[in-house]
């Protein structure tokens, strides 16, 4: 069963949606005592990081989620959810995050490097480039469109964290992972059939577990 | 780069959809769920539900239709129409609408926009702004209630106040071009487009395919929204990305 990590940033319903209409078993919770009975945990998100980051310490999540990822259990973080699984963001001021994988969030500029002027947020649907195409989050995907909405962009200098990217303005890491701590900077459960194939990923990663463990 | 997007907008009153839809493979013209997952099949970037109800009960069976949709669908949507107050906001959003569009609500109580932005986060506020070229201004009066009303604000100057304030995209509607089908308003979009960094959506005259391509090329917008040249299938969302990928527009 996925539990899904309910700490009060944003929409929880869509995620939950997506997870039924794949068949998915899922439950959403707060606190550590429930969440620990999950096979696999999706961080969601959207809003502040230094509001997130304040409400995961206050319900004593931060701890619990850093454990869970040292311990290699699966974990994907979406949206906000995934920038939190980094080092930090520049939002506010510096704010430090979960700190499981190497990058720091940063605003996008606003500018490009030949001085034009671009949007921010980067809002609306934009193509992935597979980094790691045999990834097994990505299995049965080809490189498609999927939907963005952020303001802050990962900037990491591993290379090997970075399964899949866009292009806006530069480099934007979209799937990232180490292990089997994985995030998604676009939102999978408002990307099509590329995005709900993500999500199936996950649910496989969390269930193939599950069948090793029962075999042992 | 981030593809434009085309947005089909669907009127709902009571709890179904209005303005005739024709469309005879459907079992059921005037469900919002069936109606829905039929654009998305055509590769509709994103929907808009406009709720016309008048009545309360109307409203309450919005917020189950936005329940239903948001079960189905696999692309973002937009609800507007009768968002007042921040539990507004509330219900439409937690029923799984991934944003709302503030409109006369937006003029009357401004705070609204910061409210819904400090608390659901900017990407989610979407202001309508409903604008008609005014001889006297030398440019575009922002009007509310659905047309009705004049307000004393110039569009570029209520653009940038709905921006500042936290909106996270702007849906501009000429009042002018709308229902006449002969384009897009190109010099309101472009000059709203000029003075805001959040995406602008185009609304009101798209009439054949290659109104697209110029409210995207010629005026920048970000997403194009069209009701009628769809529901009585002039063409299709399927037609128009087409023709738009052969002119070199980036869509997906």
């Amino acid at each position: 069963m996925i539990g899904i990590i309910d700490y009060g940033m944003g929409n929880l319903h869509s995620v939950s949606k997506a997870l039924e209409r794949l068949g998915l078993p899922y439950f959403l919770a707060s606190e550590p005592e429930k969440l620990i009975k999950a096979e696999g945990l999706i961080l969601p998100g959207v809003g502040s990081f230094r509001d997130a980051m304040t409400i995961l310490k206050d319900n004593r999540q931060d701890g619990f989620i850093k454990t869970w990822s040292k311990d290699g259990r699966p974990l994907l973080g979406i949206c906000l959810g995934m920038q939190l699984l980094f080092e930090g963001s520049e939002e506010n001021g510096n704010t430090e995050g979960l700190k499981l994988l190497s990058g720091y969030a940063k605003r996008f500029k606003g500018v490009s490097d030949e001085g034009v002027g671009y949007k921010v947020p980067h809002m609306g649907w934009n193509k992935l480039t597979f980094n790691q195409p045999n990834h097994q989050i990505l299995k049965g995907t080809e490189e498609g469109h999927v939907y963005f909405v952020h303001s802050y962009v990962v900037e990491t200098e591993k290379k090997d964290v970075v399964i899949a990217s866009s292009d806006y303005f530069g480099e934007v890491p979209a799937v990232v992972g180490q292990g089997l701590t994985m995030g998604a900077q676009f939102h999978p459960e408002k990307s099509g059939q590329l995005g709900l194939q993500v999500l199936e990923n996950f649910g496989k990663i969390v269930t193939g577990r599950r069948t090793i463990r029962e075999q042992i | 780069m981030v593809t434009k997007r085309i947005i089909p907008c669907l009127d709902v009153k009571e709890g179904r959809v209005v303005k005739g839809v024709q469309f005879v493979d459907l079992r059921d013209a005037g469900d919002p769920v069936e109606l829905a997952s039929f654009y998305d099949n055509q590769g509709a970037d994103e929907l808009v539900f406009l709720d016309i109800s008048a009545s309360h009960e109307g409203r309450k069976t919005m917020v189950e239709v936005v329940n239903e949709v948001a079960g189905t669908l696999a692309i973002p949507f937009t609800v507007g129409g009768g968002i007042n107050t921040l539990e507004d906001m509330k219900r439409i959003l937690r029923a799984g609408a991934d944003k709302v569009s503030l409109n006369t609500a937006a003029v009357t109580s401004p705070e609204l926009i910061t409210e819904g932005a400090d608390y659901f986060g900017s990407q989610c506020i979407v202001v309508a702004i409903d604008a008609k070229y005014d001889d006297s201004l030398g440019s575009w009066r922002v009007y509310t209630h659905g047309g009705r009303t004049e307000t004393d604000w110039e569009v570029t100057e209520w653009a940038k106040e709905v921006t500042s304030r936290g909106a996270g995209e702007i849906l501009l509607t000429s009042m002018d071009q709308d229902g006449a089908k002969n384009g897009y308003d190109l010099p309101l979009i472009k000059r709203v487009n000029e003075v805001v960094t959040v995406p602008v959506i185009a609304s009101g005259g798209a009439g054949e395919k290659s109104h697209f391509v110029e409210v995207f090329e010629e005026a920048g917008a970000d997403a194009a929204l069209a009701a009628s040249i769809f529901h009585y299938k002039e063409t299709s969302v399927e037609e128009v990305k087409s023709y738009l990928r052969e002119q070199g527009v980036n869509v997906r």
